[in-house]
């Protein structure tokens, strides 16, 4: 029962940041790219991939995981970053491009990361999260480090060589890894199934390397929840990699500021009526937990109101940090 | 075990950098190697004691690790490896095939430290073995450095003795950024007094040291630098006196070292086996031309694939010839 409540708090403050970022980010670029006239009035520049409607799998996931646990994610990344225990204002801080950001505004909010709760990073570039997650688990596993790695993807990652090569590494080294991929339906602005071989494809490639995949509810907190603690228990009882196929809908365009007007209108209409969030507030409701819901509601919201505002007050970079944290030799060597 | 300063011993250009990396390997738990036939050594031998042992039969295939063809995961592993805490050297087996994993080194080691804000690093080593190998053709024979030199976030490095090999391995290994580290193929063999003084990365060595008042400054590195240092005793006994100096670190490079000598010559050529097109003496020429007046010339290969025929592959090797010339150019001779 009160696990139902920590999941929904984790996806309803990654419900607040994504709508506050979404905000915070209009009105500079069109989807074609070009600049309005505004750019310099709006504080997220830059692409912005909202994580909205996928939050039950980061929440579900990132349940049974511990600061300890190494994580790598993908261009779509806030979610997970705040699921693993990143705080909002310095994540909003980093949106903002400011010095007290957790990447000091050099990363902003495809590289978003928090080394210090295990989070080991979003990534701009398709499918390059797995190898990185199978070397982190290849480590630990070294090391005799009780610790396990946890990989986000989504189905588009799953066409990249990358994406066999980590798995078929994680099998033959019997590494304590978690593979999940959050299968939204489309790759960037097309829709993934036509250009995918096979069906159920991520749990069913996963299957013919020998590694044992569950397919799930992805909008299903609860069973996200219920199958990940079964999967991150039997990894860390030493039983290898396995996968998560979840599958849940990206409600929003690929950017912030990309209408997605090249989707069914019917299927967004049908996606949206599966929202993560509406139905785990409906359980909660059933199961009498209204009050304590709209609480968790309200916090979420002074919580991310917080975060902007403190994103807003903070000193941008300096120009010379530009040159810091590049190489330590040569260090000057770059003008 | 911590490893203790060695007596110097005559060991070759594969052999000498086996011992760095065993050494390194005795002094830190957290050093491991892996990558495609390390079990049985390396494809060149480069993975095993002077004595003979394979690394993995010292150490055991937990740290020196076989690994299937995935040059992509090897390097993206090695990243993984690295922000979980070990310091991995990562064989690529010939640079070309580093092509299979150029987002791994270029978009992820070489960008972590700096776009995640100095929250990590990444102290792997890359090792990319680079050059013309008789008869092996476009694809096994290839000199990048001078594409890593252009990514920031990278260190590289290019040995072209045994004793540099052994040093600047173990340099490298201290660094504690990514290190794309270039041996040349037809030195594995190159036998060589190791274990003087530590080597410093960023450092060129002066390998041929003209009469006092040179004419020239030669800038070359790897295999290229035996053939400069041939060039510059044939030009010696034809009355012209050449400097001649090793690199050793492309990036960064040693310009304070290179703006005295071509400043006090009034002349410099810089040789390598790479492409001439855009390749690095096309950088140092330039910076020296920009901040001494100095003379420049760059020889390097003509803008072709590295052809299998002798007759075609000798087209992309620069001779001790080519060189002696270019220099007597350079002098207006």
């Amino acid at each position: 029962m009160t696990e139902l409540l920590d999941l929904y708090r984790t996806m309803v403050r990654i419900r607040a940041f994504e709508d506050a970022a979404e905000a915070a980010s209009q009105g500079g670029v069109t989807w074609g790219g070009a600049a309005t006239g505004k750019a310099s009035e709006v504080r997220v520049k830059g692409p912005l991939h909202l994580s909205t409607g996928q939050e039950a799998v980061a929440a579900g996931v990132c349940q049974h995981l511990g600061p300890r646990d190494l994580l790598t994610s993908t261009h779509r990344g806030h979610g997970h970053t705040l699921a693993k225990g990143a705080d909002a204002t310095r994540m909003m801080c980093e949106l903002f491009g400011r010095a007290s950001g957790y990447n000091g505004g050099k990363g902003g909010s495809m590289h978003i990361a928090d080394f210090s709760v295990g989070m080991l990073g979003a990534n701009g570039v398709v499918t390059a999260g797995l190898p990185i997650a199978v070397g982190a688990a290849h480590a630990l596993k070294l090391q005799a480090q009780e610790a396990i790695a946890v990989s986000f993807f989504g189905d588009g990652a799953i066409n990249r060589g990358p994406f066999l090569e980590a798995l078929n590494w994680a099998q033959v080294y019997h590494l304590p890894v978690l593979f999940v991929c959050e299968d939204n339906r489309i790759s960037a602005t097309t829709r993934s199934a036509p250009m995918t071989a096979g069906t159920q494809a991520a749990s069913a490639r996963a299957e013919s390397l020998g590694i044992p995949a569950t397919r799930v509810d992805g909008n299903d907190v609860e069973a996200v929840s219920s199958a990940a603690r079964r999967l991150v228990a039997e990894i860390r009882a030493g039983g290898g990699p396995r996968l998560l196929h979840a599958l849940t809908y990206r409600q929003k365009g690929h950017v912030s500021v990309d209408p997605a007007t090249y989707r069914d209108p019917q299927e967004v209409a049908e996606a949206l009526k599966d929202d993560p969030i509406a139905r785990a507030r409906e359980c909660l409701h059933a199961r009498g937990l209204t009050e304590q819901a709209e609480r968790i509601e309200a916090e979420a919201r002074q919580e991310i109101e917080s975060a902007l505002a403190a994103a807003s007050a903070a000193p941008v970079p300096q120009a010379a940090d530009a040159y810091t944290d590049v190489v330590t030799i040569g260090e000057g060597a770059w003008k | 075990m911590t490893a203790t300063a060695m007596q110097p011993r005559t060991l070759t250009y594969a052999q000498a950098a086996a011992l760095a990396l065993q050494e390194a390997m005795q002094a830190s738990p957290h050093v491991i190697a892996m990558g495609e036939d390390l079990g049985r050594g390396g494809v060149f031998g480069q993975y095993r004691t002077p004595e003979g042992r394979t690394l993995a039969d010292v150490f055991g295939t937990d740290r020196v690790i076989d690994t299937p063809i995935s040059e992509a995961t090897i390097m993206g592993a090695g990243v993984g490896m690295a922000l979980a805490g070990l310091q991995p050297v990562v064989e690529m087996r010939v640079a070309d095939f580093a092509l299979c994993a150029i987002d791994e080194l270029v978009n992820q080691a070489a960008k972590n430290r700096y776009m995640f804000g100095g929250q990590g690093r990444v102290p792997l080593v890359a090792r990319l073995p680079i050059g013309i190998w008789t008869a092996s053709a476009a694809q096994h024979s290839q000199s990048f450095e001078s594409w890593f030199a252009h990514v920031p976030g990278l260190v590289v490095v290019a040995p072209s003795t045994p004793a540099d090999n052994y040093g600047l391995l173990k340099a490298a290994l201290a660094c504690g950024d990514p290190v794309v580290y270039m041996e040349h193929k037809e030195l594995w063999g190159l036998q060589g007094e190791v274990g003087g003084t530590p080597v410093e990365l960023g450092k060129c060595r002066v390998a041929h040291q003209s009469a006092a008042s040179g004419d020239l400054t030669i800038v070359s590195w790897s295999r290229q630098v035996h053939a400069c240092v041939d060039a510059a005793h044939q030009l010696a006994a034809q009355g012209i006196h050449a400097e001649v100096l090793d690199l050793r670190t492309i990036w960064p490079w040693d310009r304070e070292a290179v703006l005295a000598s071509s400043a006090r010559t009034g002349r410099l050529l810089v040789v390598h086996e790479a492409v001439q097109a855009a390749g690095f003496g096309a950088e140092v020429a330039a910076t020296v031309a920009e901040h001494t007046g100095a003379r420049v010339a760059r020889l390097g290969a003509p803008r072709i694939p590295v052809g299998y025929a002798q007759t075609l592959e000798a087209e992309s090797r620069i001779s001790e010839t080519q060189i002696v010339q270019a220099a007597r150019r350079l002098l207006g001779k």
